[in-house]
């Protein structure tokens, strides 16, 4: 029963961690253009996220 | 660079016939301001695909001076250009220069697709609370009890919150909005089921009961969410797809003051009597009279005539219609909202009645199903309290019926099938606009077909070219090459590999051809009776004294003839729909004579020639009276109206802007295979929607009845449910499995490349 008092706490706060993290990206605009990210990965130079 | 320039230069000869580069004014005019001097510029460049061409084109344009950044979207094909400054940089003839056509678009204020994010967010929420709530119900499954059993309720319960808020939002709005309106949809009993599972979940916890539903509500709105959220992205990837396309009318004009000043107005400003200057390869505005100047105009888009007209000053002229060889001063009749194009939206709206009956297959079955399942779990209530007098089991079970019949299955049964089908389409080139669409047409059996743009490609082809003296064509294409003249644009093609030949001077005299000196001599290529002065008799063509010819110092030297050439495989799929049971007709505003022959060629028994836009909708009606589902296919402005009152319409994507609007299904490739595609895949999803929706019943048959005997567990529901739900699903990708021969293996890379690839050779 101890142990679940923490390890519940844990476990949801990792699983909200990676929630947030979707949404974080989500809003920063990583999702709006897929094909363009694969292929931008192969230009040099081009390492600063969108403006 | 080197992968894209094959299909980037293809694009330059396709589209170019149609469309051209936007002017400086109108670029300016369709930019948003971002304050602070800053404006943004989007520009929808169709032939991007690949990351060299990324680079190429932000490189290029990033040198360009008042340039502050660009931006390469490949997922839409766009690119974001901000600029300073009063002057317009060139970007759009620097990126003409490396190989891409760009086209102008509407800037959206807010581009973000808000209800996109919104289902995103909530299919993540909802995943969330549903994985974490899963793993305490199966530690509560596997035995937990006591103190343990009820600290995972509470816990659950509290994840459950934001799921039922946030995600379960979404049905709850839609679900008032149907009760609201008297209606009935799907989304009422999955709210119902929700709140109710919840509510009676949150009190046997506090009662420290052994039966919670927190992982059936939560895991019911992972599913849906899933389901909504691939529909949505299917139709919102067509739709991008579509808007990405030319612009084809006008948005503004050069505008010729008393005073001699010039404006460049939007075409919302332009009032009647003011005098527009449109130069060669503009569309013109607003109806109007011609005052000065000649040209040959194309009123393909407008009129479904294949051949260009000639001008002269007095003539009218439409809306919509393409300026193609001198320029012209038009005095305007009308005001853009009176002109032609808007009386063919007008037409269109008026015409939109006819669609509106169609009731979507998920939405009848649903109108049946939320009653029924109410009505069962009532009943089921009724029935424990009558049998047992103990409330809080009848409640319980009650609950369990409306849970276990939740539409889960059924829900994905439609959605599932027509995202899977729309793919399919997608990959062959065809955009869908929405599930309906589909299941419209699968049930037609007349179709509609125009003539030029549709059966045929709506540009003339040289038919003779093998009897010309080659050295002949090959001068005629050197000429040709000067001009944007469709039957010049047809010679051209025919140019000689080794370089242009040097002419001293070339002239173009609208409405009559092209005039070169070149060593003395004076070569003419256009109208018979104005390039061959002096040999007003021989060497008559087909068509007598008309048609084009070349000429040496006044003597015709060779003769051109044309056809319109039919669109790719328009024969073979003609022959796909007679057999698959759909009568074939075309409607023309051509003349009898051009009907007669493309109907010859492509095997149509069934042709009205002339038409205006509101004959072609009393055909449609006449049909749709006579109890035939017409699908309609067209391009042309005066087939807008007869588009929106078929029952389903297709539209290549050549076609007018608010042609593509009207029309269900627009296909990106030259092929006209398209339609019978279309009308195969749509009817074996059909039919797969058929089936899924027998699954969903023949689950409900087995389930109903041991819910109502109160043998459903938490357990039991869980693994109902996501079994039905597997079910459905697995069978809407068999449709995937009917993709068999090679050709869908070829068009798969084409799709991803969207619309470059109708233009690329096939590979």
């Amino acid at each position: 029963m101890t142990t679940l008092s923490y390890l519940i706490p844990v476990a949801l706060f990792l699983g909200a961690l990676g929630l947030g993290g979707f949404l974080w990206a989500l809003r920063s605009g990583q999702y709006e253009d897929l094909d363009g990210a694969a292929e931008r990965i192969l230009i040099d130079g081009d390492d600063k996220p969108q403006g | 660079m080197s992968c894209c320039a094959p299909g980037a230069e293809m694009a330059l000869d396709l589209v170019g016939a149609t469309s051209v580069l936007p002017s400086s004014q109108e670029i300016r005019l369709a930019s948003r301001s971002l304050g602070d001097d800053l404006r943004q510029t989007d520009l929808s460049v169709p032939t991007v695909h690949c990351g060299a061409c990324i680079q190429t084109i932000e490189t290029a344009l990033g040198k360009l001076d008042h340039v502050e950044a660009a931006r390469v979207n490949l997922s839409t094909k766009r690119v974001s250009v901000r600029w300073r400054g009063d002057e317009v940089p060139p970007f759009v003839t620097v990126l003409e220069r490396l190989g891409y056509q760009a086209h102008l678009f509407e800037t959206e204020i807010d581009a973000k697709d808000k209800t996109l994010s919104e289902l995103i967010r909530a299919v993540a929420v909802a995943g969330f609370a549903a994985g974490n709530i899963m793993l305490l119900s199966v530690s509560v499954w596997s035995g937990a009890e006591g103190a343990t059993r009820d600290l995972f309720h509470w816990v659950s319960a509290l994840i459950a919150i934001p799921a039922l808020a946030f995600a379960g939002g979404i049905f709850f709005r839609s679900a008032w909005n149907a009760l609201r309106h008297g209606r009935m949809n799907m989304d009422v009993p999955i709210a119902v089921g929700v709140s109710l599972a919840y509510a009676m979940s949150l009190y046997e916890t506090i009662n420290h009961g052994d039966h919670a539903y927190f992982d059936a509500s939560v895991s019911l709105l992972f599913f849906l969410l899933i389901g909504r959220t691939l529909d949505h992205v299917m139709r919102e990837r067509a739709r991008t797809a579509v808007k990405g396309l030319s612009q084809l009318a006008a948005r503004g004009a050069m505008v010729l003051r008393a005073d001699g000043a010039r404006d460049y107005l939007p075409v919302g400003e332009i009032e009647p009597e003011m005098l527009l200057l449109i130069a060669a390869g503009d569309r013109i505005p607003v109806d109007g009279e011609i005052i000065q100047g000649a040209s040959d105009l194309d009123c393909s888009l407008v009129s479904g005539e294949s051949n260009p007209r000639s001008v002269t000053p007095g003539e009218p002229v439409q809306a919509g219609v393409l300026n193609f060889t001198g320029s012209l001063t038009i005095k305007a009749t009308a005001a853009a909202k009176d002109s032609f194009l808007a009386e063919m939206v007008r037409m269109m709206e008026a015409a939109e009645g006819g669609r509106a009956h169609y009731r979507r297959i998920a939405d009848r079955v649903s109108a049946l199903y939320a009653p029924v399942v109410h009505l069962t779990a009532f009943v089921t209530f009724l029935g424990w309290m009558a049998a047992t007098g103990d409330w809080h089991r009848a409640m319980t079970i009650a609950i369990a019926v409306l849970i276990i019949t939740c539409p889960c299955a059924l829900g994905l049964a439609v959605p599932i099938v027509q995202v899977v089908a729309a793919r399919r389409l997608f990959e062959n080139g065809i955009m869908v606009k929405d599930g309906s669409a589909m299941e419209r047409l699968a049930t037609i059996d007349a179709a509609v077909f125009d003539k030029t743009g549709t059966l045929t490609l709506g540009k003339p082809r040289l038919v003779n070219a093998s009897s010309i003296d080659p050295a002949m064509l090959a001068i005629a294409a050197d000429m040709a090459a000067h001009s944007r003249h469709p039957f010049s644009r047809a010679i051209a093609g025919f140019a000689a590999p080794g370089g242009q030949r040097k002419f001293d001077a070339v002239t173009e005299h609208p409405g009559f051809g092209i005039e070169a000196a070149a060593a003395g001599n004076i070569w003419r290529l256009g109208r018979r009776g104005w390039a061959g002065w002096k040999a007003r008799t021989g060497g008559e063509g087909r068509h007598g004294y008309g048609g084009t010819v070349l000429t040496k110092d006044g003597i015709i030297v060779a003769t051109f003839d044309f056809e319109d050439a039919p669109r790719a495989d328009a024969r073979a799929a003609i022959e796909r729909l007679n057999d698959a049971g759909v009568s074939v007709r075309m409607l023309s505003g051509d003349t009898a004579a051009a009907c007669g022959e493309v109907s010859k060629m492509l095997g149509i028994d069934d042709f009205i020639p002339c038409l205006l836009p509101s004959g072609k909708v009393e055909c449609i009606e006449t049909l749709a009276r006579e109890g035939q589902r017409v699908l309609m296919v067209g391009d042309g402005l005066n087939d807008t109206p007869a588009l929106s009152v078929a029952h389903v319409s297709i539209a290549p994507a050549t076609a007018a802007d608010i042609g593509r609007n009207a029309a269900d299904f627009v296909f990106l490739r030259e092929s006209l295979a398209a339609v019978p595609l279309a009308l195969d895949v749509s009817r074996k999803a059909g039919s797969l929607i058929r089936q899924n929706i027998a699954i969903a019943i023949v689950y409900n048959a087995v389930a109903v009845p041991i819910a109502i005997l109160g043998h459903v567990t938490p357990l039991i529901a869980a693994i109902a449910m996501s079994a039905s739900s597997l079910l459905v699903i697995g069978n809407a990708l068999r449709l995937q499995g009917f993709v068999s021969n090679g050709q869908a293996q070829s068009s798969r890379q084409d799709g991803r490349h969207g619309i470059s690839s109708q233009l690329a050779q096939p590979r």
